[in-house]
């Protein structure tokens, strides 16, 4: 496992490879150095992974490469750190990865900044694997702000385009409210433990912490409201189908992959804070389930193929932190990985056939592709039967297991388990209902299929994962706490099955045959509108911060407070100007004084010797 | 030596120093100036002349060799200076040397 520390580091030169050389590198050195480091990095994770499984190999494995700073107590080094948690998230992360920057080099062929492209991808990955492999918080922060960063660079790649600048900054302003409530949580944690190395705060937390105490509920919010932000959860989600402005590798990578699923990351990784705060613990459920049926419901009626898929993935995530907060650890990020294939299958399908129809992602003007664009639907098909969770693809292995455990919980639990088979239910009509506008019906628009090595080859093979990803075993079971292990009735089984099936059955009625055209939202224009911008909460916030803060900048123009400072300068600007006209040139003049204060010096010299 | 005589001594010495200070006030060419200049130095240098003689004291003197010596470097510099400010302006008058104004 000392190849660990290569994992982050080839990324890295590949970015400063593609930085320092833009412009003199073309297009194909550009994809080679882009790709392989990823890929690279991808075969040393293998590399360590065979360590790692190797009999008698360590469950963890901590290596510090070299100190970062100190202040005080505080002792900070670039260290990393591999369990079963990070290794999980290793192969999500280089693999699919790879995958996309694979996918990518394709699809971003035509365009004049492919240089710029794969600098901030390689950057991206790099940060990633930072955030995940960081043995202490401040590491881990780190890697947090790097993805951010990349995340507003590549939403706003497309800078000529002011919507795509603007959306660019609205992900980077919106994720800096949580960043800044996780940021004052790692200050408490320090405060209260005294050190931010993970596997010390593993250990220290159950011992220092009362369970449902103030001091581990508060910092388990603050860590809580960071993880909101970075994994688009309510209530600071809007941000992310405005994300969709990126280029659509960006979109699977980033924002379904990777990045947004840093927060169901967080919490897994500081579990042993959360334990000890039940009440978090239960919010983060509630959260997860509010969110997975929110963006459900609003995912029903976009017409933005890309912006479907947005909401999809933002209600999957909804389920992974549904997961944690219901004590199914483990499964949260079981799903994690399966939705890391399948959502990004499903991105990259959508990209193939955005490229077919020359950049058209409305779904209105799609229809009957299935013909022209064979191997872009059965992929379709196949993601899309992983996200409903239909048996035995992977996403059903991952769904039923959080659904499951959810039940088990004690209290809530079936109400829970209820909210989580509606939503399974919903994500049944919607991305049907997109597979169905788009494939099927009668045939819209002159698709031209993008071929080529680049382009059918990681779709395939990551429709051939998610197919079979539900066997796989991830190696969390020694870091996570235990799942719950009761079995439910088996009818909850048979519903939880069932339901998306009647919900496919439905969106093949009206989608396809045309039939109950009152389930469609087309019939009623306000509810649709409603849905269609994600039940207002654009709106919501611009009427709650937006305005009263416009307001109020426009009553205090001319700032009060900047009053004071600016006295001082009138101040001294007017003792400038008096003392300044002493300063005449007039030599006669400056004797002339010089010889009256000699004068005056002497008469009180004189004075207070005679008095 | 009487004390009425230094006190003659030192009123001629006021007397010189005001007229220099005068001199040095109300003229305008800088050439001017600067022989006012050496009127008060050696009204100083007799007060100390006279000072020294009173109380039978050679600081007196001594403190009159450094002002002549004071007054030959003030003289070889300020000459210096007024050669190139004529050079440069074609006029001594103080008045009109005035740009360094703030």
């Amino acid at each position: 496992m000392q190849q660990l520390w290569l994992i982050p580091s080839l990324p890295l030169v590949g970015f400063l490879l593609l930085v320092l050389g833009h412009g003199r590198c073309n297009r194909s050195v550009a994809r080679l150095i882009g790709v392989g480091s990823v890929a690279m990095a991808a075969l040393v994770t293998f590399w360590v992974a065979l360590d790692f499984y190797s009999p008698g190999a360590p469950q963890s494995y901590q290596v510090q490469l070299w100190p970062w700073f100190s202040a005080g107590q505080l002792e900070v080094s670039f260290g990393l750190y591999l369990d079963g948690l990070a290794l999980s998230m290793l192969f999500v992360i280089t693999g699919v990865g790879s995958l996309i920057h694979w996918y990518a080099s394709g699809y971003m062929w035509q365009d004049a900044d492919y240089q710029r492209f794969f600098a901030y991808m390689n950057l991206f990955v790099a940060a990633m694997l930072m955030l995940v492999l960081a043995d202490n918080l401040v590491l881990l922060f780190l890697g947090w702000e790097g993805v951010g960063l990349c995340s507003f660079l590549l939403i706003g790649f497309w800078y000529q385009d002011p919507a795509n600048g603007y959306a660019a900054r609205k992900a980077f302003v919106v994720t800096r409210v949580g960043d800044t409530a996780f940021a004052i949580g790692l200050l408490l944690l320090f405060r209260e433990l005294g050190t931010l190395d993970l596997p010390t705060i593993m250990t220290l937390a159950p011992e220092e912490f009362v369970i449902g105490g103030n001091r581990p509920t508060l910092i388990a919010a603050l860590l809580l409201a960071g993880a909101l932000g970075k994994s688009a959860q309510l209530p600071l989600h809007t941000w992310l189908p405005d994300a969709m402005a990126g280029p659509t590798p960006v979109s699977a990578l980033i924002h379904a992959a990777t990045m947004v699923t840093a927060g169901v990351y967080l919490i897994a990784r500081t579990h042993s804070v959360f334990l000890q705060a039940p009440e978090v613990l239960l919010a983060v459920a509630f959260i997860g389930l509010v969110t997975l049926l929110v963006a459900g419901f609003a995912a029903l009626n976009q017409t933005d193929i890309k912006r479907v898929l947005a909401y999809s993935t933002m209600s999957q995530i909804g389920y992974m932190f549904f997961a944690l907060g219901v004590g199914a650890w483990s499964e949260s990020i079981f799903h994690l990985m399966t939705h890391a294939l399948f959502k990004a299958l499903l991105f990259m399908t959508a990209g193939s056939i955005i490229l077919a129809l020359h950049h058209q992602q409305d779904i209105r003007s799609m229809g009957g592709l299935r013909r022209q664009l064979p191997v872009p639907f059965w992929c379709f098909v196949i993601g899309s039967a992983c996200l409903v969770a239909v048996p035995p693809t992977s996403g059903f292995f991952s769904k039923e297991a959080i659904l499951n455990a959810s039940w088990q919980l004690p209290g809530y639990g079936p109400w829970l388990w209820a909210g989580g088979v509606l939503g399974a239910f919903i994500t049944a009509i919607y991305s049907f209902r997109l597979l169905f506008l788009v494939f099927f019906g009668p045939q819209k628009g002159q698709p031209q299929e993008p071929k080529g090595w680049q382009f059918h080859p990681p779709l395939i093979i990551l429709g051939a994962l998610s197919l079979v990803a539900g066997w796989f075993v991830l190696p969390t079971g020694a870091v996570l706490p235990a799942s719950p292990d009761g079995h439910p009735p088996r009818w909850t089984l048979v519903v939880a099955i069932g339901l998306p099936l009647i919900g496919i059955g439905i969106a093949y009625q009206v989608y396809v045959r045309h039939q109950w055209q009152a389930l469609r939202c087309t019939q009623w224009p306000l509810l649709r509108q409603f849905l269609l911008h994600g039940w207002g909460f654009d709106g919501l916030y611009k009427a709650l911060f937006l305005t009263p803060f416009i307001t109020l900048a426009r009553v205090n123009r001319h700032d009060i407070i900047d009053r004071l400072p600016k006295l001082v300068v009138q101040f001294s600007r007017f003792l400038h100007q008096l003392f300044s006209q002493f300063q005449n040139g007039q030599l006669r003049f400056y004797i002339a004084t010089l010889a009256c204060a000699a004068i005056i010096v002497l008469v009180t010299t004189l004075m207070m010797r005679v008095f | 030596m009487d004390s009425q005589y230094i006190d003659h001594a030192i009123i001629l010495a006021g007397i010189l120093f005001c007229l220099g200070l005068v001199g040095v006030m109300v003229r305008r060419n800088l050439l001017f100036i600067m022989i006012s200049i050496e009127v008060m130095l050696n009204a100083a240098g007799l007060a100390f002349i006279a000072a020294g003689s009173a109380w039978d004291q050679a600081e007196g003197q001594v403190m009159f060799l450094a002002v002549i010596t004071l007054g030959a470097a003030e003289v070889a510099v300020g000459l210096g200076l007024t050669l190139l400010l004529f050079r440069h302006h074609n006029s001594v008058n103080v008045d009109q040397l005035n740009q360094l104004r703030g």
